[in-house]
């Protein structure tokens, strides 16, 4: 019933079959379900793309492998929860590509670090993080304040993710360059804004846009989409 | 036909081999330099400097991908296509030319990762930083490696393949299916070093970890269960132990590790039944790995008097027995339970750099040592007594390095779950931050030992090679020999 061993080792083209047969299995049956079992990711309110200054924050935050020292994922465990709050969905991430849930902690948590600081306190911290935490081991990032935010491939790095399947629309495409605007203006009209992406929030002073401003605001968007006090994401609540 | 005697040796291709075994010690002191300096920014974070390349985030990558893809990748190129002549009898497939293509691609291929890292671009995947232009290429150069590879073992004058071999072939084979699964990405335009994963959130998790734990598998195990596999029965002058265990733990490891990658992401938004089997593989996974271990160190029974006179073989050895440990601590981390406590946490660093430095490291180091004077062609090694001093100065380091993150890393997983009487959390993060200092500067303190045995072994393969060749000797008539010329 049992080929010999012999046969396979005398047959380079027969050994690589083989191996090619017996290391797909694993990842078929544990990736593909993912793409296809309905509840993978849950159905909440909610959760939007990034708007285009928190997407170009974002951006800012893979550049500087914040993922090698911070988090974005609350484990199911009492004292994460009490921690940080409400444990990580799938559904918060579902717009990440990539995702940037991290594996380890030389610092926070950050999944929820949205609405925690004030605008002011993230700029403080990026600047110089010992001046408000001075147990911190971060590096400074006071660079990020003098780079003006490169804006000229704005639409073509929506346009990207909308490929791979986030949802941006004609309109938010359209007004790409006017939200990132508003967004870093406070004074600036920002019905437009708040109405193709709900909980913006404003940071910067309305002059040169720079990396720190989008990055705070990706920070501050963090953890806040989904309501888990909404009655429609009721059996999410803990 | 292969019982025919060969009117003239096969010429090796031993030129590509000296190339990596070069390349090797080269991105051994770089890696280990750049781990140096991350381990004192940790412990001193003023060392940041607060520049853009300078900081922690950026060199974090150049550090991985320079131990495991500079360093450990060169290591296994070299080894690789030395063993695989050898135990195939044929000179290396392709010619000359697709084998430097193969060194000087996979070189370029280093540099512009690492420059990319600390110029800003990364595609912020753990081990799979290089954007979408740089992993082409590798896919390019990769396939060449293939080919050059496979091609020698179906050009063979063995019939049967050596089991080396077997573990080579599913390493370049795995690894090319997980490197273009990972990076499947779309690229903001064709000018522009900044892409997109196709998939995201749970999904992207799942690709990543089962790229990520199989770059364990298959790069730092089955490549180097390779290496295991020829020079510990050559330097030992011993058969390997049970071609019985060879095969039941080939088939087995690299049926199982391609299940394991869940189990870093226990207790996260990736649904339970995909944890559960990522746990389940994870332990049994213990099994193959003591397989090729016992199978490693048995190979010596009758030969273990010359772990006291081989400087080489006690490296080979040591690093088997690393490698057993780690793939003990392996699994039970993969448990649940303990992994709540241990994730996120310094264990996992620890437990990472016993299998990098015990296992990766050592066994490269093993093979090192007794392929310079091979392919220099010299007698013996420069000086026995200074590989003697690597030895026990970098497995002190390692030392160091494991027991300061073990207990880095349970107290931080203490701490964070610790609450005081009135149920409230203990300790602030920042606290827990405060608390590891003392064992961040023994880290480091770690890496410096490693960092010292590594310069050693430089130094005294330099002079080893700078030593008089007993290769001309050899080939000339021994009356011109005793001559003196």
């Amino acid at each position: 019933m049992f080929i010999r061993h012999e046969t396979i080792e005398k047959n380079a083209f027969l050994l690589l079959v083989l191996t090619l047969l017996v290391i797909s299995i694993g990842g078929i049956v544990e990736v593909i379900p993912l793409f296809t079992i309905e509840t993978t990711v849950e159905h909440v309110t909610g959760v939007r793309p990034y708007t285009p200054l928190e997407s170009r924050g974002r951006d800012i935050y893979v550049r500087e492998g914040c993922y090698t020292c911070h988090s974005q994922m609350i484990r199911a465990l009492r004292d994460e929860v009490e921690r940080y709050g409400h444990y990580s969905i799938a559904a918060e991430s579902m717009y990440d590509h990539p995702f940037q849930w991290g594996s380890k902690r030389i610092g926070p948590d950050l999944a929820r670090v949205g609405g925690k600081y004030s605008n002011d306190w993230h700029y403080a911290h990026l600047i110089n993080a010992q001046s408000v935490v001075p147990e911190s081991l971060m590096p400074h990032y006071a660079f990020l304040a003098q780079n003006r935010l490169e804006l000229d491939d704005l639409t073509k790095r929506l346009k990207a993710q909308r490929m791979v399947g986030v949802p941006y629309t004609d309109d938010q495409i359209a007004n790409a360059q006017a939200d990132l605007r508003a967004q870093a203006d406070p004074n600036a009209d920002q019905v437009g804004l708040l109405k193709r992406y709900p909980k913006a929030v404003p940071v910067g002073n309305g002059g040169v846009v720079t990396e720190i401003d989008a990055l705070i605001a990706y920070l501050q968007v963090l953890g806040t989409m989904v309501n888990f006090a909404d009655p429609a994401n009721e059996d999410l609540r803990q | 036909m292969s019982d025919a005697v060969h009117p003239m040796p096969i010429h090796y291709n031993d030129a590509v081999v000296k190339k990596f075994v070069i390349a090797t010690m080269f991105w051994g002191v770089v890696a280990f330099l750049v781990g140096v300096v991350i381990a004192s920014q940790l412990a001193w974070p003023q060392l940041n400097l607060g520049l853009s390349f300078t900081n922690f985030g950026r060199l974090r990558p150049v550090h991985t991908s320079g131990a495991i893809f500079a360093f450990g990748g060169s290591a296994l190129f070299g080894t690789s296509f030395y063993i695989v002549q050898r135990t195939c009898r044929a000179r290396l497939f392709g010619g000359e030319a697709m084998a430097n293509f193969i060194f000087w691609g996979y070189q370029f291929f280093i540099v512009m990762a690492a420059l990319s890292y600390v110029m800003g671009y990364s595609q912020g995947q753990e081990y799979a930083e290089p954007e979408w232009h740089l992993d082409l290429w590798l896919t390019v150069v990769w396939v060449c490696y293939g080919i050059v590879f496979i091609g020698t073992v179906m050009m063979r004058e063995e019939p049967h393949i050596y089991v080396a071999n077997w573990f080579f072939m599913a390493f370049i084979l795995t690894i090319a299916v997980l490197h273009l699964g990972n990076n499947l990405a779309m690229p903001v335009s064709l000018f522009t070093a900044k892409s997109y994963n196709v998939a995201s959130g749970v999904q992207n998790a799942m690709i990543q970890w089962w790229y990520g734990h199989n770059a364990v598998g298959f790069f730092l195990t089955a490549g180097f269960l390779g290496m295991m596999y020829y020079f510990i029965p050559k330097a030992s002058g011993r058969p390997v132990y049970s071609y019985r265990i060879s095969i039941v733990h080939f088939w087995s490891l690299v049926f199982m590790y391609i299940w394991a990658g869940p189990h870093h992401l226990h207790w996260t938004a990736l649904p339970d039944w995909t944890q559960t089997l990522g746990m389940a593989f994870s332990i049994m996974l213990w099994m193959p790995s003591w397989g090729g271990m016992i199978n490693g160190i048995m190979t010596l029974s009758g030969a273990w008097d010359k772990l006291r006179t081989d400087p080489g073989l006690r490296f080979s050895v040591t690093a088997v027995g690393f490698y057993g440990m780690s793939t003990f601590e392996g699994p039970v981390m993969s448990i649940r339970d303990v992994n709540a406590l241990s994730h996120y946490t310094d264990w996992g660093i620890g437990h990472v750099h016993s299998g990098a430095l015990g296992w990766v490291a050592f066994i490269t180091f093993g093979a090192l040592y007794y392929l310079i004077p091979v392919l220099w062609k010299r007698e013996d090694l420069y000086s026995r007594k200074l590989a003697s001093w690597h030895f026990w100065i970098a497995t002190l380091g390692i030392v160091f390095y494991i027991t300061s993150m073990w207990v880095a890393g349970i107290m931080q997983g203490l701490m964070w779950r610790a609450y005081d009487t009135f149920g409230f959390l203990q300790y602030s993060f920042s606290e827990s931050v405060s608390a590891v200092h003392p064992y961040y500067v023994i880290r480091m303190l770690g890496g410096v030992l490693f960092l010292s045995g590594m310069l050693i072994m430089v130094y005294n393969m330099i002079m080893t090679v700078r030593s008089p060749s007993t290769a001309r000797r050899a080939a000339l008539p021994a009356d011109v020999a005793m001559a003196g010329v």
